[in-house]
């Protein structure tokens, strides 16, 4: 679905991204995980093409997109969220909603007729219920918690009705029992909505718990990638990474 | 379902607009001091200047310090149609907004892609450069002077502008007009990729918007509706002065933003009204207009902290139509 060929970034003299060489499989859902600098972001800023990577080539679903502007990429059915949540806060999760389904279906140079167009309305809260936020449907989306916040910026990725959603950290900054919370969310939206979803996460829990595959990165390159129990059992990642094995651990 | 509701605005706007004509078109009977007349001939001329520039600071969050070069481009393009060229009213007007257009496009490219200071210095700039262009062409210009000798052939479709009382009919329904397209623009889903800019541009961007061409559209839209207000008042000095196009200008449409309110939408037309009244109040009372102006504005910046009508549109529970927070 997702091929990336020694993808590479560098921000002066640092390498964010040093020849990254990677695969998503289509219907996955894959976390990456990795310290803190490690580059997990940058890696979604490539994907999706908020900045352009130095050399190597990223191929979605056959197609040459390096390079390709945001826009462009969200079109060929690429969303995201972001580490913080990115949203709109002077309008209702509503507006928020159909402000991104008008986009999603072309309609935001749209002149001529009055907003919201026809089926609009419905769609937007057809997304607010997917993640639980139609009751807060007319909340301002400012004044919402920071867990709703972090939903809504999924939601606008996922009102583009994308094949493919990147999540950067959507548990961060949330307490253990809100983190299940959403993780149940992201877990339920994948399998309903036939996602390739990849999420980056720090709590190890979550990751082996969830994930169908793993990737780990380090200071910019791949220290690993296979499934839970690989992962797991790779001595580079224990040393790295993980600390010690537990060898109890059957999550 | 939703789509009646928008109709329902529309012709409830449309319906406020034709009341507010008829209204304005009755009251010089009962009134019939000339001043008043003149007053709302300014009034609709600076509102749809100030509207037009709200369009680009309140709505999109694109604060422009230079828009008074397309109201003074305006008076300029269409004066000099009306008095070098044999063209009809009408035609001057079109071909002024054609105008206006193309230079909007040509200092939007140039601008657009410059963030807040940049973007605001720029546009200051440009008009800056607009303004020393009319100063230094005289003979095209009249330099210093302006552009005299009248505008002739001031009819439309039979109707006699040169006569004060349908001026001002004709202003009050260019006026109304220009707010009602204004008002469907902030109302279409290309008004909504206004606000998403506004917030939040890198958002906007990862749902698809090609944001530049958001911002170069309102920009040029803006421009038009600014020259539009300078032809209204080019028709009432019957000519066009540098000031016109000076600097200054900029500022009474940012001042009668700030007043008015720019979160509402009829925010910069009220303030635009207050500006008027106070200009013409204060410099009747003292010389020191400037000061006076100043001293108001911090009284609003600082003690209601947000224009008249978005004060006005909180207390009675609403939130402003612009939506900032
Ligand atoms: N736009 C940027 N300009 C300069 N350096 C950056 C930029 N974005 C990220 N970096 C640097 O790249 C490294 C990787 O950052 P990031 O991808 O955010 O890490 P992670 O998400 O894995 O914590 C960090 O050292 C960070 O400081
Ligand atoms: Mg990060």
């Amino acid at each position: 679905m997702l091929r990336i060929a020694g993808l590479t970034k560098r921000f002066g003299g640092l390498t964010a991204i040093g020849d990254v060489t990677l695969d998503f499989a289509a219907g996955t859902l894959t976390a990456i995980i990795g310290p803190n600098g490690a580059g997990k972001s940058t890696f979604f800023n490539l994907i999706s093409g908020a900045i352009v990577p130095d050399s190597g080539q990223i191929v979605f679903q056959g197609e040459d997109i390096t390079g390709l502007s945001r826009a462009a990429i969200v079109r060929r059915g690429i969303g995201r969220a972001f580490q913080v949540a990115s949203f709109f806060p002077s309008m209702t999760v509503a507006e928020n909603l159909q402000a991104a389904v008008a986009a999603h279906r072309g309609q935001w140079a749209d002149l001529g007729r009055g907003f919201p167009r026809q089926g609009v309305r419905e769609r937007a809260l057809e997304v607010a219920e997917m993640l639980g936020l139609h009751d807060s449907a007319h909340v301002l989306s400012a004044n919402l918690s920071h867990g709703d916040q972090k939903l809504l910026d999924i939601a606008l990725g996922l009102a583009l009705e994308p094949s493919m959603l990147l999540l950067d950290e959507p548990t961060a900054g949330m307490g253990p029992e809100e983190r299940w919370n959403m993780i149940e969310k992201v877990q339920r939206l994948w399998r309903l909505q036939n996602l390739t979803l990849v999420f980056i996460e720090h709590d190890m829990d979550i990751v082996f718990g969830i994930a169908s595959s793993i990737r780990v990165l380090c200071y910019g390159r791949v220290l690993a990638e296979g499934t839970p129990d690989e992962i797991r059992a790779n001595p580079a990642v224990i040393e790295a990474y993980l600390g010690t094995p537990d060898p109890e651990d059957d999550a | 379902m939703a789509s009646g509701m928008v109709r329902t605005r529309i012709w409830r706007d449309i319906l406020a607009g034709c009341l507010l004509v008829a209204v304005l078109a009755i009251v010089p009977a009962l009134i019939p001091a000339r001043a008043f007349q003149d007053f709302v001939i300014r009034c609709s001329s600076m509102a749809l200047f100030a509207t037009s520039l709200n369009l680009l600071v309140g709505y999109t969050g694109l604060s422009s310090f230079g828009h008074g070069m397309f109201f003074g481009l305006g008076t300029y393009s269409f004066a000099l149609l009306m008095q070098r060229t044999g063209v009809a009213l009408p035609v001057a007007f079109l071909l002024t907004l054609l105008i206006t257009a193309v230079t909007a496009v040509a200092v939007g490219a140039i601008c657009i892609r410059l963030r807040l200071i940049y973007f605001a210095f720029v546009t200051l700039a440009m008009q800056m450069l607009l303004h020393s262009v009319v100063i230094s062409w005289v003979g095209l210009t009249g330099g210093d002077q302006g552009l005299m000798g009248g505008i002739p052939r001031r009819s439309v479709l039979g109707v006699d502008l040169g006569l004060q009382y349908n001026l001002y009919v004709f202003s009050a329904v260019v006026l109304v007009a220009g707010l009602l397209l204004m008002r469907h623009i902030v109302n279409t889903a290309f008004g909504t990729s206004l606000r998403m800019i506004r917030d939040n541009e890198v958002r906007a961007a990862f749902l698809g918007i090609v944001v530049w061409r958001v911002k170069l559209t309102v920009f040029v839209l803006s421009a038009v509706f600014a020259s539009v207000g300078g032809m209204v008042m080019s028709l009432f000095v019957s000519g066009a002065y540098p000031e016109l196009i000076n600097w200054p200008i900029s500022g009474d449409a940012i001042f009668a933003i700030v007043m008015g309110g720019i979160g509402s939408f009829l925010g910069p037309a009220v303030g635009t009204m207050i500006l008027l009244l106070l200009n013409d109040v204060v410099t009747r009372q003292t010389e020191y207009y400037g000061l006076a102006l100043g001293l108001i504005i911090l009284a609003f910046a600082l003690g209601l902290r947000r224009g008249v009508l978005d004060f006005i549109t909180e207390r009675l529970g609403g939130r402003p139509a612009g939506g900032i927070s």
